[in-house]
């Protein structure tokens, strides 16, 4: 598993990353009421805005960890956006991309870093 | 929080695990448990807010009379004809008639007492000093916290530490000793739902919390809910739906001008920006401040330009608060539109993150206020 200073998780299966967003950031959020994903199908570049999550207080955008096509969605978080909050680093899983280049992983951190970078 | 100011209630927020934010000058807490959950909670059994930022604020002069005749100088309402032991919603005007602050005022019998805006509080003390001192003397409150204990068990719980609350109907004040300490209390709040407000000495304050937060039905509430609270109540945060680019009139808030200071009336006139404040009455604004609904699940807030059709055209409004309703279930969001196209059930759009979103018009408030009247 890795980690981005966006506290997004990224759980690869070969060249398919799972992407989800850490339980800190979903602390820091707040409730959840509101996720956008991505299309299936949509070509991404890292760094494109490519969710939105609004939660009670503010809105906020996830990027693209890595350049890539997405595979697959999870429409069960549009529907209930509380499940973000509940089980963010398993049920509530945002989107799977098929990296076109999978380098910017090695930058990522390891779950030791990413305590650290959390505090 | 370093240079931020704290309140009597400071430390017992951090106990309590809240999560602090700087609001208006003052570390505040933003939510405890998490803000649905504390709007909710807040609606359905008692909620206990530290409002200790916003500015308490005494009049005296020689008497009951001679301190609401000078108040009149400052805001369109009716002062003079307010009894005493009851509260007004006030406004201060500027030389434009736009809209300074809101506030609650009292006849507390022998002063007027009023809590306005933290966030502009210094401007409406220095305000009252300009146009009322020496005549009239102006006493900032500082050694008192402000509590809110609002929801439909409020009365329940402070009545078992004081049962003469349950006389007090919506806007009543009263002096009420709480667990020692002298209290004065009125049967307002900011949420929609029955409650209080209470001012306490800041000494006895924690310890007022705590006896307070420890009855069953009483949970801490942050500023989150509170502004979600009344969002969903239709009222108006300073600042942000109401400021000096708005008069009362257009601001939905004709209603809190009593008769006798419109034209016509007894005491017509005389407060700041009378002539702009009362032909908009008379003649009808052009914009309204009016509630809408968003008719998809995305949150639209403060700032979102409103659109009379899906594609081309200006802006005709903007959203001036908006969020999630908890109780509603959905986005809510307030903001001005033309006149002619403030009727409910007129659909307008929202452009949200590029894309023209349809939003209701709807009438204010999206959740029945609770009050005991």
């Amino acid at each position: 598993m890795k980690y981005t200073e966006e506290h997004e998780w990224l759980d690869a299966d070969g060249d398919v990353i799972t992407v989800g967003i850490t339980v800190h950031a979903a602390e820091q959020l707040g409730d959840v009421v509101f996720v956008e994903l991505p299309e299936v199908g949509q070509t991404v570049s890292k760094d494109d805005e490519i969710v939105v999550i609004e939660s009670v207080k503010a809105a906020s955008d996830i990027m693209a960890p890595l350049d890539g096509e997405i595979v697959e969605i999870n429409d069960a978080i549009v529907d209930d956006p509380a499940k973000v909050n509940d089980d963010p680093e398993g049920e509530a899983w945002f989107f799977k991309i098929k990296a076109s280049d999978l380098a910017p992983m090695d930058d990522y951190m390891d779950v030791a870093t990413y305590k650290a970078f959390i505090g | 929080m370093g240079d931020l100011e704290r309140t009597p209630l400071s430390a017992l927020h951090e106990e309590l695990g809240a999560r602090m934010v700087g609001f208006a000058g003052y570390a505040m807490p933003v939510q405890f448990e998490g803000i649905m959950a504390e709007h909710g909670w807040t609606r359905e059994k008692a909620g206990l807010f530290d409002v200790s930022h916003m500015g308490q604020v005494i009049l005296r002069g020689r008497d009951w009379d001679h301190v609401a005749g000078a108040f009149e100088r400052l805001v369109p309402q009716d002062v003079l004809g307010l009894a005493e032991g009851r509260q007004r919603y006030g406004l201060f005007t500027d030389e434009n008639g736009g809209i300074l602050d809101d506030l609650m005022f009292a006849n507390r019998g022998d002063h007027l007492f009023a809590v306005a805006n933290a966030a502009v509080k210094a401007r409406d003390i220095a305000r009252m000093r300009a146009a009322l001192e020496p005549e009239i003397a102006v006493e900032e409150i500082t050694d008192r916290a402000l509590l809110a204990l609002q929801g439909p068990r409020a009365e329940a719980v402070l009545a078992e530490l004081a049962p003469g609350v349950r006389e007090m109907r919506f806007m009543d004040v009263a002096t009420v000793e709480l667990e020692g300490a002298e209290c004065w209390v009125s049967r307002s709040g900011y949420t929609g739902e029955d409650g209080f407000e209470i001012s306490v000495p800041e000494a006895a304050a924690e310890a007022l919390a705590r006896r307070l937060l420890a009855h069953e039905d009483v949970a801490p509430i942050g500023l989150g809910a509170r502004d979600s609270l009344r969002l969903e109540a239709g009222l108006c945060l300073y600042g942000h739906d109401m400021d000096t680019t708005t008069l009362p009139a257009e601001a939905g808030l004709a209603w809190a001008i009593q008769k006798l200071r419109r034209r016509g009336g007894a005491r017509e006139g005389g407060f700041p920006g009378a002539g702009a404040v009362l032909d908009q009455i008379e003649a009808g604004p052009a914009r309204r401040r009016v509630g809408l609904r968003p008719q998809g699940r995305a949150p639209m807030r403060e700032g979102v330009a409103l659109y009379a059709e899906a594609e081309g055209g200006d802006p005709v409004g903007r959203i001036t608060s908006g969020g999630f309703g908890p109780t509603v279930g959905g986005p809510v969001a307030m903001g001005y539109v033309p006149v002619d196209m403030a009727a409910p059930g007129t659909t307008l759009y929202g452009e949200l993150r590029g894309k023209r979103l349809p939003v209701t018009v709807e009438t204010l408030p999206f959740v029945a206020a609770n009050f005991k009247r």
